[in-house]
């Protein structure tokens, strides 16, 4: 087959199923616990049952006497590791990864020892017979918004900006909302569990696992066993979902130890039940947002502080009270996001982290000053359209929300909308509409790639990029093609592998944008050197690039994707039972690279939104301080029967400093998509749900309009 | 999970000599609650005897118009049989209503009878659990409740029973059947399952090594108009935050019999009997539903986080009532 | 590996996409892992291991189970059929392709449950099971309408955490619309127990 370069259509835009589907709907794409080893051996983990102390013994004798037991390691005979170092993102790891350390008990489902045995049965059973005595402490693991020991903490963004008088501003304005919201401890879950396979071949570490960035997990497992990096090989091929879960953790770590010191490959996988206190998780927000607006909704005043919890042992903060800082704009505009520390598992970074439950907070307050002042949430929101970063000052590099928001409405029909609440019926159900607004930050980060042309004239990238379910892998074979002045079936990506070098993880949406970026540089550099016309040896042409320049260099502007949330719901106040009827997003998402993934990425993002308005929620049992129905039927995610036709679309919006024009599109979807919810359900009943989820003992006891 | 020895039965007689060839033995029927328990470490059985395969997989009528359920069909054959949905459609509704396509098709009829509360406290080996570990605790009571009983419980235990197709077959006034080494017993289902009262872990009157073989429904002309109706924190794959199967016969506006009971209330299905007393021979209206549940729903007793249940459960009963009336009159 | 015999494993014959494989199993071994690992078909996914995902969907005899619920030895006699045993040859399961054509997936880790969930609740329906959505449930009133609403209630006990559900959804319509066009007649309003 022949193609002609100047006649082709690029394929970047256009729909493609993914390079991988075949083996996916075969059940042939191998998963990080799927990769054969010879002679593996099965590690189990023993978690703390108490939610602080001291471990008194590790009583294993028993235990190493059982059938097919092989090891038990714990923080008596663990190697030992450093977790002093910056790692791969910038920050010190969370020591929570560094298992069997030191005796102490910083939460309730601390790993505590694991069990190594010749099959998986047989670690389980010795897992489960393990006897470990502890002395226990009082623990401290219920949040709430007063506590008074939360302080400021920077975490990826500041932790407090501020300008103007705030109480002069809400004194001088004649419509005020003061409201507070609450958003729960929401987990991940990616369906595929982590998972980690171990091997030490002499000198080299090698390690198969499910993880959002192979370089980052090698990088981090280097540092911590004090290994030359280049003797540390991750792979990471297929990646079962991972939504922020999937970093340095301790199924890796605990692997690594159990393969050092058995000289045999180990495989760590955590069960469903473990991931709740080994996975990461989005912390418990408290929320108040204080508004003060003109009669016509301009705003003077904006006040949107936000508490999460932390562990003991790390500091991380869900900033959910930035979104503002971006959004709109007062005279006096402040916002703070504290945390508190508390005796639970270190949160992480989730679906977009801040933005989700903070937007729900933001965007459900406007929606309240929408009807306090008789306008239009839609109009409200252009009646704030900032003119430049609110805090920042710096100019927007483009703004699409109103774009957002017209298209949205005209798709939704919003027009027809009557604003008054509790008025529509069918049958048992009330219905309602609301709407909200969605941004999230465009960034891009270093990345490396090798391009090689290869004799046969194909050509084969080469970046350590992961395909968590984004559909990264056909993306970037699509940017690649196009960069390459070729068709995509001649282009072969292969990723998740550390050995291809540096590269940003699949995370805070800009995976897909740093990758492309790297893989443009480095196909221009190869068209280059073809275009030299030396012709291509066997061995091919491999140019490599690295975009660490290129991506300081970007000037400094607001740059953000943008969208319009627009849901239907329908309520029934007799049983507190509440559906959603109808989701519509529409995005300014930069260029879109796959129609057909990027589509069902916003939709995905959406259903996320849906599954945290009414479903979600890790219930902390006070009494022993872990989880109360540590499992998916106790754990609520949305299901095929919660999630009605979701439709999501985009406007052309590409970003004017990428090579390619891509922002990003991974978190954007969920952003506002809660609000939307709960703005609806007010429309419907005429009640605020301003906690999540919303629950029917919600609605119920919500003094909504019965039946 | 322990090792345990696994032994097929091919006939009743068969899987009763097993069972009681020694000691800690379980029958396994579908597995779906019972193998995940030994996976939680709940249930550590050292043998199981599997009567999956027992010639108990027939739904047939009985003399008097009734039906007979054979204890090894499953979830699935039941729902989708020609006259459950005929005669007792709030029964196939009441399974249809449960658990997933992939576990209705595993589960027996047998196993779902006896399956075990979803507490979060019973199923977590490392917390107390009266039910699991008798004098050991309830800590539900203080802790997490929301969907705990409001009817029937004690300070012992507050879990309810998770079964929908028990709720239906317990408005129709169905019989457990069942064989022992002695020979065969019968027992209604409303004296199968016991009060909890102090002892939480005794949760049937089955006689121990007893084997279930099925279930007989005595013919009730007024289930033909009945309905089960359930709501949960989903739309689908999740338990009962509250539930009502009710049948309703009505003429000239006034009900002449009512069946109802309930779910996810209790720590077993619970009968409406008071309820029943209050309609029979009342008006077919929203008042008399009302006036119903209300009669019923006077013994609940709450804990502080699941009042919203009584509040829940009365709607329903009204909504389901109504819905009834509605049709009987169409 | 096994130190049969002992009353804790026994010798099974498994019959796993038409082929048998006679192995010694631990009888705590499920039917999931008994599949992944010992016969490498790791297309069966082990999502939560306790029935409440449906990653690890099956059929067995033609109707779908969770593999993680089902012990291994009790499985000897069925008829297994896994996501690898769909296709024919190359050709693809026409659920196969529609999933891949509609993008019915995104990390792809819930899709073989989802995929065989879906061929058998197809079958379910064209035997005239009812579902917790149908309006009428009396066998007389035959099988309802596939809509989208019937699809998402039967297809309930699989989840899909990356949320992909909409397009899932369009790709089991389309597979239950190509088989519709490949069987034209014959859907039973009187059936009690559905076809294998």
């Amino acid at each position: 087959m022949t193609t002609v370069p100047t006649a082709r259509e690029g394929s970047v835009g256009t729909a493609h199923t993914r390079v991988e589907g075949r083996e996916k709907v075969t059940g042939a794409a191998r998963y990080a616990g799927e990769v054969r080893f010879a002679d593996l051996a099965h590690g189990w983990f023993v978690l703390s049952t108490v939610a602080r102390g001291r471990v008194r013994s590790v009583e294993t004798a028993g235990v190493l006497a059982m059938p097919g037991v092989l090891t038990v390691l714990h923080h008596g005979n663990a190697p030992r590791v450093d977790t002093g170092y910056i790692g791969f993102l910038g920050v010190p790891p969370d020591p929570s990864c560094a298992v069997f350390q030191h005796d102490r008990v910083p939460h309730l489902g601390w790993p505590v020892a694991l069990v190594v045995a010749g099959t998986s049965e047989q670690a389980r059973e010795a897992a489960e017979a393990l006897v470990v005595r502890y002395e226990e402490e009082p623990h401290d693991t219920v949040f709430t918004g007063e506590r008074p020991d939360a302080y400021d903490v920077d975490g990826h963004v500041p932790a407090v900006t501020g300008k103007g008088d705030l109480e002069a501003g809400l004194t001088a304005s004649a419509v005020v909302v003061d409201a507070e919201y609450s958003t729960p401890e929401e987990h991940h879950h990616p369906m595929e569990p982590h998972a980690a396979t171990a091997r030490r071949d002499g000198g080299r570490l090698e390690v198969v696992d499910s993880n959002q960035g192979a370089a980052w997990v090698a990088g981090d497992l280097a540092r911590l066993f004090s290994l030359d990096p280049a003797s540390v090989r991750v792979r990471s091929e297929h990646v079962g979902g991972g939504f922020g879960s999937k970093g340095i953790r301790a199924h890796q770590v605990a692997a690594v130890m159990a393969s050092t010191v058995l000289g045999r490959p180990v495989r760590v996988v955590m069960t469903r039940r473990q991931m709740f206190s080994l996975a990461g998780h989005r912390s418990p927000t408290a929320q108040r947002i204080r508004l003060g607006a003109d009669a016509d909704g301009r705003l003077r005043a904006l006040e949107h502080r936000s508490v999460s919890a932390t562990s003991t042992v790390y500091e991380f903060v869900e900033p959910s009270a930035s979104v503002a800082r971006a959004m709109y704009d007062a005279a006096a505009h402040h916002t703070a996001n504290r945390v508190v520390r508390l005796d639970v598992p270190t949160p992480t970074w989730m679906r977009a982290p801040g933005e989700a439950p903070g937007s729900f907070a933001l965007e459900s307050a406007f929606d309240e000053l929408a009807e306090k002042c008789g306008v239009d949430p839609i109009e409200l929101r252009a009646r704030n359209e900032p003119e430049r970063g609110p805090v920042s000052g710096l100019p927007f590099s483009d703004r699409g929300l109103l774009a957002c928001f017209r298209e949205g409405a005209r798709r939704f029909g919003w027009a027809d909308r009557d604003p008054r609440p509790g008025l529509r019926r069918e049958g048992r159900w009330l219905l309602g509409t609301g709407t909200a607004a969605a941004s999230f930050p465009v960034m891009a980060r270093p990345s490396t790639a090798a391009v090689t042309a290869e004799a046969d004239g194909t050509f084969t990238v080469r970046i350590s990029a992961a395909d968590i379910g984004t559909g990264a892998r056909t993306a970037l074979t699509l940017v690649a093609a196009d960069a390459l002045e070729t068709g995509p079936d001649r282009v072969r990506v292969r990723i998740g592998d550390s050995d291809f070098g540096p590269a940003m993880i699949a995370g805070g949406s800009m995976g897909t944008r740093s990758w492309a970026w790297a893989i443009t540089a480095a196909a221009a550099g190869l068209r280059e050197r073809l275009a030299a016309g030396t012709g291509v040896p066997p061995q091919g042409i491999t140019v490599r690039s690295d975009t660490s320049a290129a991506v300081d260099a970007l000037p400094p502007k607001e740059r953000h994707s943008y969208g319009a949330q627009f849901a239907e719901v329908a309520v029934d106040t007799g049983t507190g039972e509440v559906r959603v009827r109808r989701m519509l997003g529409v995005f300014a998402p930069g260029r879109i690279v796959n129609p057909l993934t990027a589509r069902n990425q916003f939709v995905g993002g959406m259903v996320w939104g849906i599954s945290m308005a009414l479903h979600e929620e890790a219930v902390r049992d006070a009494a022993s301080g872990g989880h109360y129905g540590a499992d998916l039927a106790g754990y609520h995610v949305a299901t095929h029967a919660d999630v009605p036709d979701v439709e999501a679309h985009w406007i052309d919006d590409p970003d004017p400093d990428d090579p390619v024009g891509i922002k990003g599109i991974g978190e954007i979807g969920i952003v506002g998509a809660a609000a939307a919810v709960a703005n609806a359900v007010w429309h419907a009943t005429g009640v605020r749900h301003r906690d999540l989820p919303i629950r029917p003992d919600r609605v119920l006891l919500s003094g909504a309009p019965g039946v | 999970m322990k090792e345990f020895a696994y032994q097929r039965a091919f006939d009743v007689p068969g899987a009763l000599a097993l069972l009681d060839a020694g000691s800690d033995a379980r029958f396994l029927g579908g597995g779906t609650n019972l193998v995940d328990l030994m996976k939680a470490g709940v249930e550590r059985p050292a043998r199981l005897v599997d009567v999956r395969g027992l010639p108990l997989n027939r739904v047939e009528p009985t003399a008097d118009g009734g039906l007979r359920i054979g204890a090894t069909v499953t979830n699935s054959d039941l729902a989708a049989h020609p006259e459950v949905r005929r005669r007792y459609p709030a029964l196939a509704q009441a399974v249809l209503a449960g658990a997933s396509g992939q576990l209705r098709n595993m589960a027996t009829v047998g196993g779902n009878l006896l399956q075990r509360t979803r507490c979060g406290y019973f199923t977590d080996v490392t917390r107390p659990c009266n039910k699991r570990v008798p004098g050991s605790g309830c800590p539900a009571v203080e802790g997490e409740h929301r969907n705990h009983a409001i009817l029937g419980a004690s300070g012992h235990c507050v879990a309810v029973h998770p079964s929908d197709m028990a709720v239906a077959l317990t408005a129709f006034d169905a019989v457990v059947s069942y064989e022992t080494a002695d020979g065969p017993g019968e027992l209604p289902l409303t004296e199968f399952y016991v009060p909890v009262g102090d002892t939480p872990h005794r949760e049937t009157s089955l006689p121990r090594g007893a084997l279930i073989t099925g279930v007989i429904l005595p013919p009730a002309p007024v289930a033909a108009r009945s309905r089960y109706r359930k709501v949960r924190e989903r739309a689908s794959y999740a338990f009962a935050i509250g539930s009502v199967a009710a049948a309703l016969d009505v003429e000239g506006g006034v009900v002449r019999e009512a069946r109802l009971a309930l779910g996810a209330v209790a720590s077993r299905p619970w009968r409406a009997r008071a309820a029943e007393r209050a309609l029979t021979g009342a008006r077919a209206d929203g008042e008399a539903f009302a006036a119903a549940a209300d009669a019923e729903l006077a013994a609940a007793n709450p804990l502080p986080r699941n009042a919203y249940k009584v509040a829940l459960t009365r709607n329903l009963m009204v909504a389901v009532l109504t819905g009834l009336a509605e049709e009987a009159a169409r | 590996m096994a130190p049969a015999p002992s009353p804790a494993y026994s010798s099974v014959t498994l019959d796993v996409n038409g082929d048998k494989h006679t192995l010694t199993v631990d009888h705590r071994t499920t039917l999931l892992d008994a599949l992944r690992e010992r016969l490498d078909l790791t297309g069966t996914k082990k999502g939560c291991d306790q029935g409440q995902c449906g990653a690890c969907t099956v059929l067995l005899d033609g109707h779908r189970a969770v593999a993680c619920l089902q012990l291994a030895v009790a499985a000897e006699g069925r008829a297994i059929t896994t996501v690898e045993g769909l296709a024919d040859g190359e050709r693809l399961h026409p659920a196969q392709q529609a999933f891949l054509d509609l993008d019915g997936y995104q990390c792809g880790y819930c899709t073989p449950g989802q995929i065989c969930s879906a061929v058998a609740m197809i079958e379910e329906h064209a035997a005239g099971w009812p579902s917790a959505v149908t309006d009428d449930i009396r066998p007389e009133a035959g099988p309802p309408p596939l809509t989208a609403d019937e699809i998402r209630e039967r297809m309930s006990g699989n989840l899909c955490r990356c949320g992909a559900y909409v397009s899932i959804v369009r790709a089991v319509a389309r597979a239950a619309a190509v088989r519709a066009e490949s069987t034209p007649t014959t859907v039973s309003t009187r059936t009690e127990r559905a076809p294998a």
